[in-house]
């Protein structure tokens, strides 16, 4: 799974997709809702279940980080599954946002 | 990152969303990267390394944009103010370019080597017109570049800055909540393409979510009406523009009731225009943004908060925040440093470096950033105690008066302060006895300033070897058309006649 920043991924169990915004500093798993992600343009169709212990949700807009590794991913469309890496949840991360400037 | 990849994903998410323009005219989200991709698979057809671009803003430069950027090639658009023969040096420089001018504007261009002149109503013809076709599918391009801005040439002939797609992305993700405007808002952007605000402002509206509306070119009254017929929320000016849109707004009575926020940058803007936006416009959130093109935009800014508080303070150290640029954004580092290098101290004045992503600081052929990624502005600046940076102007205009520096900035702020005062320039003119001296160039509102009574409170209250040497009145200063003062025109115009004395 090549997580190169500007990447397209859905969730093999949920409505959610995602970018990454920053790359893992090594090599590892996105999940989602418990199972790998899948390349965006990804014929296969959502089937499976969210697992309950990843099901805290992606929020469209909202960022997730996982500290161990750098990772970053924004949420592109929202979904139930909730996004880990190798097993260990993405946290959401807090920003304000910025007022518009151009 | 790339970045059609702001407008792909806009489009997966909020396809239905009106993204430019309006009424029947209107193009949503989808249709908006539809045109763009056909757009982009002819650009790419062509084999050109350019998509240029000469003309008017409208919906179709927006699409350009990505249609560019989808086809792999760098976007460039071209100054329609300057003169012929200095137009004609930059599309010779844009070779080899798909070059899309506006039909009135086609008779300008010489015909170059390496140029495929289109006119713009052909192209829109073929991409604007008719319903919205499917989106075409084509490779990911890998090019780096994503636009080409030939700074404006107060300096000298024009270069070409570079803004890399990663400098751009990284600037709209790190600003920019993905969609996270509202479907009632809507952006009226006035600056002309060529200007980094003026691209930046289409990244950002595809990313947010908020509707695009163009003025073709900015008079006061257009933004005015065109302002409250589109119910615009949100819109960037350039100093002159405030001023002048402030005075259309007293004529008509319009008091643009819907409008949220507006944001100001690309010069220095005098400190009684923004408290008469204040007072005019109590409703609006005021954002004042500094960046350059080397910096993809914005990379400090003043918010709507700090706007309120230091004007209702009477701290003076609180109150003069009101003249700054606000807080570096967290994803730059900004620095304030000696000619030496070494950092200055908090009130210290010295040279603005920024480092961060959205930092191209690259021209064509030449990468100006230290290797440590730092890039020297050519700004001068201080910071104050709070971290607001003060922006001094162009350290080029630094006036070095028997090995002093003298800011013009601090001196032309004091001159503002006084009411017969309607705009001013203070220059160092070259003189044998200090190398350079100071020089006030004064436009004046009753047409008998008085020169004596100036120069006594400058002394009083900055020193006197800050007081203006000489005096020339002025019915208007010289100004390029983002608002620029053209400070080396006055500078060359006045040397003469400042040095016979």
């Amino acid at each position: 799974m090549d997580l190169k920043p500007g990447s397209r991924w859905k969730s093999a169990v949920c409505d959610a997709q995602m970018v990454v915004v920053r790359p893992p500093s090594r090599a590892g798993e996105l999940q989602c809702g418990g199972a790998p992600v899948l390349p965006i343009d990804d014929p296969a169709l959502i089937t499976g279940e969210v697992s309950p212990e990843f099901a805290e949700g992606v929020a469209i807009g909202k960022r997730y980080i996982d500290e161990d590794s750098g990772l970053e991913i924004l949420g592109a469309k929202a979904g139930k599954g909730s996004l880990a890496f190798d097993g260990n949840p993405l946290a959401p991360k807090g920003a304000k946002p910025l007022p518009a400037s151009d | 990152m790339r970045t059609p990849l702001l407008l792909d994903i806009a489009a997966d998410a909020a396809f239905d969303r009106t993204a430019l323009g309006s009424g029947e005219e209107m193009i949503d989200f989808a249709a908006y990267r539809a045109r763009a991709s056909q757009a982009a698979a002819w650009l790419a057809s062509r084999g050109k390394a350019n998509t240029a671009f000469l003309g008017m803003n409208g919906e179709l430069l927006p699409i350009l944009l990505f249609a560019s950027g989808t086809a792999g090639t760098a976007f460039v658009p071209l100054n329609y103010r300057l003169p012929d023969a200095d137009l004609n040096r930059l599309v010779a420089r844009t070779a080899p370019a798909v070059l899309i001018a506006d039909d009135d504007m086609l008779a300008r261009i010489a015909p170059a080597e390496g140029i495929e002149l289109i006119a713009r109503s052909d192209f829109e013809a073929e991409f604007l017109a008719g319903p919205p076709p499917a989106p075409a599918d084509l490779p990911e391009a890998d090019n780096d570049i994503a636009v080409l801005l030939f700074t404006s040439g107060t300096t000298g002939e024009p270069k070409a800055a570079v803004l890399r797609h990663a400098n751009l992305t990284a600037y709209v993700m790190s600003t920019v909540e993905f969609l996270g405007a509202g479907e009632d808002e809507a952006a009226l952007v006035s600056v002309p393409s060529y200007h980094i605000a003026g691209i930046s402002a289409i990244l950002t509206a595809a990313y947010g979510g908020r509707r695009i509306v163009y003025l073709p070119a900015f008079t006061p009254e257009q933004w005015v009406a065109t302002a409250a017929a589109e119910a615009i929320t949100h819109a960037m000016v350039v100093p002159t523009m405030l001023d002048r849109i402030l005075d259309v707004m007293e004529q008509t009575g319009e008091t643009l009731p819907v409008l949220r926020a507006l944001s100001y940058g690309g010069g220095k803007m005098p400190e009684p225009v923004i408290a008469r936006a204040l007072a005019k416009l109590p409703h609006v959130d005021f954002v004042n943004a500094y960046g350059l093109t080397e910096t993809s935009s914005t990379i400090a800014l003043l918010g709507a908060e700090d706007h309120r508080i230091a004007f209702a303070s009477g701290d003076p150290a609180i109150r003069r925040r009101i003249a700054s640029v606000g807080q570096p954004l967290p994803s730059v580092e900004l620095e304030i440093r000696r000619e030496d290098g070494t950092p200055c101290a908090p009130g210290e004045h010295g040279e603005i470096h920024v480092r961060g992503e959205q930092v191209s600081g690259e021209y064509l052929h030449k990468k100006a950033v230290a290797d440590d990624g730092w890039f020297a502005t050519n700004d001068a600046g201080w910071l104050d105690e709070g971290g607001y940076l003060f922006v001094e102007g162009r350290l080029d205009d630094v006036i070095v008066r028997g090995g002093e520096n003298i800011s013009p900035g601090e001196i032309e702020d004091l001159l503002r302060t006084h009411d017969d005062i309607a705009d001013c320039a203070v220059l160092g003119i070259p003189c044998e006895k200090w190398g350079e001296k100071v020089v006030a160039v004064i436009v004046s509102r009753s047409g008998r300033p008085d020169t004596e009574a100036l120069s006594t409170a400058i002394r009083a209250k900055l020193r006197s070897t800050k007081t203006p040497e000489q005096w020339f009145v002025r019915d208007a200063l010289p100004y390029n058309e983002t608002g620029k003062l053209l400070r080396r025109v006055l500078k060359a115009e006045l040397a003469e006649a400042a040095c016979a004395e």
